[in-house]
């Protein structure tokens, strides 16, 4: 049994599967029934001033997609819709009640030295382990000047962050918003505020859908639509790169990371471990599923890791950083072709007709007596991987490698490369 | 000890009949037509197009119900095969589009392509609409023998075409076997005359019913009459067992008394005999099995001369009949009829086996089978009296006694087509519809010349 305890920032918790800070963290009755399911800890639904926002009814929308429902999910929610005190006093008592439990507490107010200088003293009154600061929601509340809208704006996000270090010994995680063009901005700006950790992604811009008997973004409220904040399986790609984006800048120098996106299982999250991230906030699934599904992330995870030999997360974390560079930095030596394993074929044509109508016409269609052959020819073969993606038998394609002898070669090094052709002229 | 056949009506309560004699296989609602069809690979080349006689773009259609474009998807399959809805529910698809699906041969459970067939078509028929438009009128007329599946997808075609159609029925509705002879349970609730309306609604077709090549019209009137003749008039034969006591009572051809069924208004009108026999290995076979055990017959047992392997009915179609309570027993043959009083009471079948040479023999052992009645299913043949009866020139006929036809489907007279179970090949519904659907292309252009 592997050890999956979990300390990230100082916050600790007895396995790295965290309810992210939305509705499955709203109350005492759900963060409960979570801790009671095995969740290690929860960022609490973000808290903000009173008197409470008021939600619009119609809040998600979701992208099902070939008969799997909520590949991706989006939701124009806003904030707790309940009263600080009341959140505040739920707080304490379940930590109270699962002291062993991480309990991070979500916070948006707006961006002004006292708004904070007020509400963080009575998050840590609570007991909590740490604030997240929510710069990341994408609709409503950006409209109203946060959210989002601090966390565009980098000299917000390191203003406000020093700030919250400022009035609070609490570790700050600072929640990122993926909705800009280059996540590192933001987060150098975080640390350069003093935060502890950052947690990404928060959800990104999105209609997920258009009514076209309405003619109105979904959800739909009344007859129309604003873009709401999208999530779920679909937005992993996306979170996977911020991530390993950050994991590996000097600049922002090994800043603990809580993952946050599309996380459905435990090879997801170790994913996201892999690339550097601490604890792991899972949302959409759990949305989907209901609490239960941690029981696999946990049982997944530890036989896993006890497979690989891992005894701690520490043993993985970030063991794929390494191995992220940039494309330059790749081996323009090496080959590999498909090979079609001819017993496992079905012969559904889709990696001949991929090839063939939108790649190299690599693999050939041969028809003798009425049966079907493919057959990858090896000097058209650039070896992309598309026949291998688009095969659906497991397996039945795969990428040989060619052993041609040739050494590691960057394009920097390549001859090919102009700057080298110049440079021989 | 006297012998009192126990043949009766009513054997069963009426929510009992209506049980047993609705849909066989309920169609999908969408979800589940959502699901099915996005296990379609969308195939390059796809082999289940190549097995279905009529070359139904299969991956084509089911790509558009998972795209909610369900009336695209009927258009798609009425196109290749005017009675798609009849197939998707009579076709033997485990023999057909579902034996060659790609998923066999991955996890032996093909994409459900009849019932993603019937979920598309039934979508268009719900909506009563006809998509297909007639093209400039030609002026030609031509004449079609026969209302079944081949002659309706001869005429419908060849009104689409831009031809006059008259179709001359020898009985009192189209729609062929259809309406007279596959089992009730898969065309239920009147659905072949809603397809014969259906087809019709393109206009361009008049239908004579009672109206009968070689009595009530010749075949030298219609070529007269015509620009060109379609002969699509199936099987009027049926095979004897050839043994003593064929003639008693409670001793019926399958086909008869299935059209019987077929037509019966109240299913508790009907005569079952309590113990059944048939005698055959085909589909006829089976559907009057489970037919007559579905009224209510008590035992049913259908001997056939050979191994399972050779019966011609699938081996879906044999499983189905035993998980209805069938008997299968295989080699034997009858060797007698036995009655008392004109009725017939038991069956005398005698063992059977191959001789060294692979050809059929009685070993000489028997046993007896008692019988209320006695269902002959050995098979159908092409009777060609309709076409001497007052015509001068007679068209070829095959060795196997059908009418002989090149490949597209033209007879020896060169202004005559033909098509269906009367031409050698599949006796399928969807064989026919092919026969139909290339005669009229032929005929077309014979016609524009
Ligand atoms: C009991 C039974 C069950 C079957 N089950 C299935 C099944 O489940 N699936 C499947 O695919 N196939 C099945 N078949 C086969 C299928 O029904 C036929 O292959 C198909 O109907 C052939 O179509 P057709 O148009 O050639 O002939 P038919 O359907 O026989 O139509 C011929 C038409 O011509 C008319 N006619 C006959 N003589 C004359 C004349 N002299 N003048 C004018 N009109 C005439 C008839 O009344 C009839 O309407 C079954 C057949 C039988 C007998
Ligand atoms: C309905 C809904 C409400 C959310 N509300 C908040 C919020 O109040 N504060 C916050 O920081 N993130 C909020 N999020 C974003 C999630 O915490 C999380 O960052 C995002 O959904 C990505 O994770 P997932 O793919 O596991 O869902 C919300 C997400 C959803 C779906
Ligand atoms: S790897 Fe790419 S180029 Fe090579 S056969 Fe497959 S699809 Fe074609």
């Amino acid at each position: 049994m592997a050890d999956l305890r979990c300390n990230i920032a100082g916050v600790t918790s007895p396995n790295p599967f965290w309810l992210a800070s939305a509705p499955p963290t709203d109350k005492e009755y759900n963060v409960v029934r979570a801790f009671k399911a095995g969740w290690g800890g929860v960022v609490w639904k973000t808290l903000g001033e009173d008197p409470p926002v008021v939600n619009v009814s119609s809040r998600y929308g979701a992208v099902n997609y070939n008969g799997q429902r909520v590949a991706g999910f989006n939701n124009i929610e806003l904030i707790t819709d309940r009263p600080l005190d009341v959140n505040l006093r739920e707080i304490k008592q379940v930590k109270r009640d699962w002291p062993d439990r991480a309990m991070v507490v979500s916070l948006m107010v707006p961006c002004e030295e006292e708004a904070w200088a007020k509400i963080l003293p009575l998050v840590e009154e609570t007991g909590a382990d740490g604030v997240e600061l929510n710069f990341g929601c994408p609709h409503g509340m950006s409209e109203r000047g946060m959210g989002s809208a601090v966390g565009q704006v980098p000299e917000y996000v390191e203003m406000v962050t020093r700030w919250c270090k400022k009035h609070t010994r609490m570790p700050v995680f600072v929640k990122l918003t993926p909705n800009v063009t280059n996540v590192l901005v933001p987060a150098r700006a975080a640390k350069a505020g003093g935060a502890d950790a950052v947690s990404l992604i928060n959800t990104i811009n999105s209609i997920v859908t258009v009514d076209l008997d309405v003619m109105a973004p979904t959800p739909t409220v009344n007859g129309k639509g604003a873009h709401g904040g999208y999530c779920g399986p679909a937005v992993k790609p996306i979170a996977l790169n911020m991530v390993a984006e950050i994991a590996r800048d000097p600049e922002c120098g090994g800043i603990p990371i809580s993952g946050i996106g599309g996380i459905s299982n435990w090879r997801d999250a170790a994913e996201f471990m892999a690339l550097g991230s601490g604890s792991v906030q899972v949302c959409t699934a759990a949305m989907h599923y209901g609490f239960k599904i941690v029981d696999d992330m946990i049982d997944g995870l530890n036989n896993w890791m006890d497979d690989k030999g891992y005894a701690t997360l520490d043993d993985f974390r970030g063991a794929a950083v390494p191995n992220v560079c940039n494309w330059k930095d790749l081996d323009m030596n090496y080959e590999i072709v498909a090979q079609i394993d001819q017993q496992s074929c079905i012969k559904c044509g889709l990696c001949h007709i991929a090839c063939e109508d939108t790649s190299h016409q690599a693999i050939s269609a041969a028809k003798d007596n009425g049966a079907r052959r493919y057959e990858v020819i090896d000097e058209e073969c650039v070896g992309c991987n598309l026949c291998m993606h688009v095969c659906p038998v497991d397996g039945c394609i795969t990428m040989r490698r060619i052993d041609n002898g040739k050494p590691y070669m960057t394009w920097t090094e390549d001859p090919r490369n102009p700057a080298n052709m110049e440079a021989a002229e | 000890m006297n012998h009192v056949a126990d043949i009766a009506a009513g054997r069963l309560t009426s929510d009992e009949y209506a049980a047993n004699f609705s849909d066989v296989h309920p169609p999908l609602d969408r979800r589940r037509a959502l699901i099915e069809a996005s296990r379609c690979y969308f195939c390059h080349d796809a082999p289940c197009i190549e097995a279905c006689p009529t070359g139904i773009d299969i991956p084509t259609f089911i790509t558009k119900i998972a795209s909610d474009n369900v009336r695209g998807s009927a258009v798609s399959i009425l196109t290749e095969n005017i009675m798609g809805g009849a197939c998707a529910r009579v076709c033997p698809v485990e023999i057909l589009c579902q034996e060659a699906c790609v998923r066999n041969t991955q996890e032996s459970k093909p994409v459900q392509i009849g019932a993603l067939q019937r979920y598309a078509t039934d979508h268009l028929f719900d909506k009563g609409v006809q998509p297909f438009q007639r093209a400039d009128l030609s002026g030609k007329t031509v004449a079609v023998v026969g209302g079944g599946p081949a002659g309706l997808a001869c005429a419908h075609r060849l009104s689409m075409l831009g031809h006059d159609v008259v179709v001359y029925e020898a009985r009192g509705k189209a729609g062929g076997l259809n309406e007279y002879g596959i089992a009730a349970y898969k065309l239920p609730d009147s659905f072949a005359q809603k397809e014969v309306d259906f087809i019709l609604s393109l206009g361009g077709i008049s239908v004579e019913t009672g109206k009968s090549l070689g009595e009530d019209i010749t075949l030298s009137q219609l070529r007269q009459g015509h620009d060109a003749v379609f002969l699509g008039f199936g099987l009027a034969g049926v095979n004897a067992l050839g043994c003593e006591g064929e003639d008693l009572d409670g001793v019926a051809n399958a086909v008869d008394y299935i059209a019987d069924l077929r037509q019966a208004t109240d299913l508790g009108a009907l005569n079952v005999g309590r113990r059944v026999v048939v005698i055959g290995g085909g589909n006829t076979a089976i559907d009057i099995a489970v037919q007559s055990k579905r009224l209510g017959a008590e035992d049913v047992t259908l001997v056939y001369r050979r191994g399972a392997e050779h019966m011609s009915a699938t081996g879906h179609e044999q499983e189905f009949a035993q998980t209805n309570g069938v008997k299968i027993k295989h080699w034997a043959q009858p060797k007698r009829l036995i009655g008392q009083d004109g009725k017939v009471k038991e069956v005398e079948f005698e063992y059977t086996q191959l001789d060294d040479n692979g050809r059929l023999m009685g070993t000489g052992d028997t046993f007896t089978v008692l019988a209320d009645m006695v269902f002959k299913a050995i098979g159908q043949t092409f009777v060609p009296a309709p076409l001497r009866n007052g015509s001068a020139e007679m068209l070829e006929l095959t060795n196997s006694g059908r009418i002989a036809v090149n490949e597209d489907r033209q007879t020896s007279l060169a202004d005559v087509w033909a098509g269906g179970d009367c031409v050698p090949g599949d006796d399928l519904t969807v064989a026919a519809v092919q026969d139909g659907k290339l005669a009229a292309h032929a005929i077309d252009r014979a016609l524009r010349g």
